[in-house]
């Protein structure tokens, strides 16, 4: 029975209670104590950082459309009355008064928030270790990393303790956990999800998106969290509804027939993809080829390899300023100082981990008197160039297809203190993530590593609001690939 | 006056910040509203809480638009919000939502002053010294209401074309008469709803280059204004009368004293790190807007105050009028319904004898005084027909009760005595009454007119004209 | 490639109070940082529009009527300190 509900994917599980083969209740008293039990155990995962103790009372969900299926939740979403502490000591106790737009569509819809779960401090970090409440483990190999920011949520859905879970990707956090923990991520066109009740770290590029076992799992739950929202000044929702994919084959999904997979030169020309990676890698563009699609080589995209430094001049810059208002006055820690400003000063100091620090630094360095122009402007000025990179590469291809990340999951310590090297985690996401448009990585191998399989993760990104082809063309791709329902705990 | 005579001029300019009078806050719903119970108009947007996102009201930006309109502005059709950052506890995100260089208005003039910029922006929380006496210095903590931040502010900036501190206080009475005409803002001072920032230098007359200028801050009045300016310039030109320079500083006046006290900064000078806002795309403002904000503004003081000059009505009387909309729109009536008297007398009237006659709070056109009785009046004593003193009666009861002067006049027995038959004999038996008065004025002192003057308003009732009396007076002692 | 100074005066501006090892340690980070991000100068684009938002909205505006406030109570119940009505917090000028 436990490895029928655990086989379950999220759209299975909503129509088995429709059916009333199951009951919410016991759905979701069967991913609780399984979570609840993990983290008591030997070397935890560590993914909640609060869990749920009962179902809420109410209406029986199984009208809704979700059914009262179980979600887990990246803790820098705001849930009203618990605790939202985005993986800081200095949210220590938070609990917002309201509920971010996206999570309460989802309870809208009849999901049921199953617990928060840990990441990166403030979404900074791509290895889920820059936490306050501890690092998060891969379930594949738990001496390893999970990627991040999105960390908590990856290992929860890779370690069958959650049925799907809600991530936020500015760089790649959504995708790169993704890809490290064999699951499915999807970061959605910039301003297609509300980032209201989202705590912020780059508003610019923040974006809401599901973290789930499989393409069509991703599929519903972005059904329900897009939207425009009032409360979101950038936000527009998508122009179509998303449907369920369905696509049998890439042939026909194409502009003009078969679907044009673009490799992007420079992205795959610069910094060294791991031989594990670049196999499987390309098998899965052998594969894509049997399904009928046509494999570009050799997309030109000039600019994408200054990415990731325009990226790190202007996330930080926004997070310096976001990051701001946590000072000890109406919410968080208060470290009493002498006199006002030493009060701000330790209380930041105590409440901000190293990688936030360094952040917050290297963002107010780049906006300062003297240097805005060398670095912000010009890398605002860049991000143009990147956004006509993406558009002139789609007038040729449907799709841009490369590795999520140029490696698999690395020991949990291997790059902590040395910056530079986590921040290239993000070297294939990045660019996505600057021009706004959406992209999603799905599980396409494995690599054995020191006697562990550890999963690979192939990422596909099409034009703004591209979601469904992407969906599609993912779909197909997974089916082909036989990797859905393969997860960390088998 | 003094200052600017001689070897220096002074040069001003001036930061108006104006809260709008809309009914919500610039970024979210919470009231607008002055003097509410502390931290009762929050919400997790004004209150800087994890997550929260601004949203622009649109009649905050029609407002500034409007604004801009009546000061010749060009209205940007595209403007951008920016972030400035800075740490206070005011400042609940840490940052001030305001604008840079795509402000909503650009440009512009009143009377003859040049204005720079108008924009919108978030205003801060309220500070309070723990203890209540509403100043911050000298206490150890400080309580934070921020029932005001994010209510909706304009700032005006002009250029520095204003060379004295009274052309300074007049300008800036015509800019709130405009501001409170366009029903954009309370623009009262005391509230807070109208704040006034100066920058000021001083140069040898005749030069145009720019002085050092300081900053004059927290002027909470117009006289505040004008001695604070005036303080200001003295202290600057005695500097420069001395071989010293001026350094760029912030002033402050403390009205009390008369004293001015320059702030030194305790920390480096503030780097705000200005960048667009991320949180709200550029605002386009669409041609309807635009009409929108322009079919908003009607006649304006300034312009009501040239076409009243230009009808004849003396210049400080077309002032005030300009000023007072309620005012101007009686005046118009009853000039539409006179006869036989024209702007100029009217105006005055309107001014110097209506207004000050009508209660507090009492619209001129509900008061019991219509416009064609008060205008019938007037030309009575245009057409000498009614002395100014007996006018005066009549138009208290006018105000008082209504009717029409020519009953009033009837019943009472009030029509003026003119200089005739009468009179004469009535200014002879005066002067017998008053033989020491009499003696001064013939030896020259004409004050001693007075006691004479008044025996004889009395025993008219006030129905001679008392410039007549004062003619027949010395007439008839041979002066 | 940045100096001590410089260090000290960001925290400043960010008002982060850093300890002595830490300085060294942020001077180091930043500097390594910098020499990477830096390469975007060498990228030719003064010619180039700066893209400040890729959101796709217009920026919405709101139509000026009340929305429900927070109750003080809820508002002032995440405080770290309170007095009565306000907020409590360290003087400015003190």
């Amino acid at each position: 029975m436990a490895e029928d509900l655990l086989a379950l994917s999220a759209l299975e599980a909503v129509e088995a209670i429709k059916r009333g083969e199951l009951s919410a209740a016991e759905l979701f008293s069967f991913y609780r104590d399984r979570a609840a039990q993990e983290e008591g155990g030997q070397e935890p995962l560590n993914c909640f950082c609060w869990l749920a103790e009962r179902l809420p009372e109410g209406n029986d969900p199984s009208a809704a459309p979700l059914a009262g299926v179980p979600v887990a939740v990246k803790d820098l979403f705001c849930t009203e009355g618990i605790p939202s502490q985005a993986g800081s000591r200095i949210l220590a106790g938070y609990r917002p008064p309201y509920t971010a737009t996206a999570v309460a569509r989802l309870e809208a819809a009849g999901a049921t928030l199953l617990g928060k779960t840990n990441q990166d401090e403030f979404a900074m970090g791509s290895s889920s270790e820059y936490c306050a409440f501890g690092p998060v483990r891969n379930p594949w190999d738990r001496s390893r990393v999970p990627g991040g920011s999105s960390g908590g949520s990856a290992a929860a859905v890779a370690g069958g303790l959650a049925p799907w879970a809600l991530g936020t990707d500015t760089g790649g956090s959504i995708r790169q956990p993704a890809a490290l923990c064999g699951i499915v991520g999807l970061k959605p066109t910039y301003g297609a999800v509300s980032r209201y009740g989202m705590i912020a770290f780059a508003s610019s590029l923040d974006q809401a998106g599901p973290m789930t076992r499989t393409v069509t799992d991703a599929a519903l739950l972005l059904s329900h969290l897009a939207g425009r929202d009032p409360r979101d000044a950038t936000s527009v929702g998508l122009p179509e509804p998303i449907s369920l994919p369905t696509a049998e084959g890439l042939g026909g999904l194409g502009r003009n027939g078969p679907l044009r997979l673009g490799i992007p030169a420079e992205l795959l020309a610069g910094e060294g993809v791991e031989p594990g990676v670049k196999t499987a890698f390309e098998r899965a563009l052998a594969v894509a080829e049997q399904l009928g699609a046509q494999i570009v080589e050799g997309v030109s995209l000039p600019h994408a390899p200054h990415a990731l430094s325009a990226y790190y001049v202007l996330a930080p810059a926004e997070a310096s300023s976001n990051l701001a208002r946590y000072d000890g006055v109406r919410y968080g820690l208060r470290v009493e100082g002498d006199g006002l400003v030493d009060t701000y000063e330790r209380t930041r100091a105590e409440g901000f981990g190293p990688e936030v620090k360094r952040r917050i630094m290297l963002g107010t360095y780049v906006l300062s008197a003297g240097y805005y122009d060398a670095y912000y402007a010009q890398a605002q000025r860049v991000r143009t160039l990147i956004v006509e990179d993406f558009r002139s590469a789609f007038s040729e291809v449907d799709l841009i297809v490369c590795p999520t990340a140029a490696g698999v999951a690395f020991p949990l310590g291997a790059k902590r203190d040395d910056p530079w090297a986590m921040y290239m985690n993000d070297y294939f996401t990045v660019p996505m993530s600057l021009a706004g448009i959406p992209a999603i990585s799905i599980p396409c191998g494995l690599v054995e590593v020191e006697g562990k399989e550890l999963p690979v993760g192939l990422q596909l990104a099409g034009p703004h609001f591209s979601e469904q082809l992407l969906l599609e063309a993912a779909y197909a791709l997974e089916q082909a690939l036989g990797f859905s329902g393969r997860q960390g705990w088998v | 006056m003094g200052i600017g005579e001689g070897r220096f001029e002074p040069v001003i300019g001036l930061e108006i910040h104006v809260q709008l009078a809309t009914k919500t806050k610039l970024f979210c719903g919470c009231r607008n509203a002055f003097g509410d119970p502390p931290n009762t108009n929050i919400c997790p947007v004004c209150l800087g809480l994890p997550g929260a996102l601004p949203v622009a009201n649109r009649e905050a930006v029609r407002f500034a638009l409007m604004i801009g309109a009546a000061l010749g502005s060009d209205l940007a059709e595209r403007s951008v919000f920016h972030r400035k950052n800075y740490f206070y506890p005011d400042l609940p995100k840490g940052y001030q939502i305001s604008q840079y260089d795509l402000p909503l208005c650009r440009g512009g003039e009143l009377e003859g002053v040049r204005i720079q910029r108008v924009h919108l922006e978030e205003d801060a929380a309220k500070l309070i010294h723990y203890g209540g006496s509403g100043r911050i210095h000298g206490s150890e903590l400080s309580m934070v209401d921020f029932n005001r931040g994010g209510t909706p502010l304009v700032e005006i900036v002009t250029h520095p074309d204003l060379r004295s501190p009274e052309q300074a206080g007049q300008w800036l009475r015509l800019l709130r008469a405009t501001l409170k005409e366009l029903g954009v803002s309370d623009v009262n001072m005391e509230e807070g709803s109208l704040r006034v920032d100066a920058n000021v230098s001083v140069r040898p007359v005749g030069s145009d280059r720019l002085g050092t200028k300081t900053e004059l801050k927290n002027l909470n009045s117009f006289r505040y204004l004008e001695r604070g300016l005036a303080a200001e310039i003295a202290r600057q030109i005695k500097l420069l009368e001395e071989g010293e320079e001026v350094s760029q500083e912030t002033v402050h006046f403390d009205p009390e004293s008369g004293r001015l006290t320059v702030m030194r900064s305790k920390e480096e000078a503030h780097d705000y790190r200005y960048f667009p806002e991320p949180d709200l795309p550029p605002v386009q403002i669409d041609q309807g807007l635009i009409e929108e904000a322009r079919a908003a503004v009607g006649e304006l003081p300034a312009e009501r105050i040239r076409r009243y000059e230009a009808l004849g009505v003396a210049p400080h009387h077309a002032r005030t009028l300009g000023f007072r909309p309620e005012l101007a729109a009686y005046f118009e009536e009853a000039l539409a319904e006179a006869e036989g008297v024209g702007p100029a007398r009217l105006g005055s009237w309107v001014v110097e004898e209506l207004a000050p006659r009508l209660g507090e709070g009492v619209e001129p056109l509900q008061g019991a005084a219509k416009p064609a009785a008060f205008a019938a009046l007037v030309a009575m004593v245009e057409g000498k027909r009614l002395s100014t003193a007996a006018a005066r009666t009549v138009l208290e009861e006018l105000v008082a009760k209504g009717g029409h002067p020519e009953q009033i006049v009837a019943r009472e027995g009030l029509e003026a005595l003119g200089d005739g038959e009468r009179l004469r004999q009535l200014v002879a038996e005066a002067i017998a009454a008053n033989p020491q008065a009499a003696e001064k004025v013939k030896a020259g002192e004409l004050k001693a007119i007075g006691p004479i003057v008044g025996h004889v308003m009395r025993t008219t009732k006030g129905r001679a004209d008392g410039a007549a009396v004062q003619e027949l007076i010395k007439e008839q002692l041979g002066v | 490639m940045i100096e001590r100074a410089e260090v000290l005066h960001v925290a400043r501006l960010a008002r982060l109070k850093l300890a002595e090892e830490e300085v060294e340690a942020l001077r180091r980070d930043l500097s390594e940082v910098l020499s990477h991000v830096a390469k975007i100068g060498e990228v030719a684009a003064a010619e180039v529009p700066p893209t400040a938002h890729v959101a796709l909205a217009e920026a919405p505006l709101r139509a000026d009527e009340p929305q429900p406030s927070l109750s003080r109570e809820v508002a002032l119940g995440s405080a770290p300190a309170r007095e009565g009505e306000f907020f409590l917090v360290p003087s400015p000028q003190a």
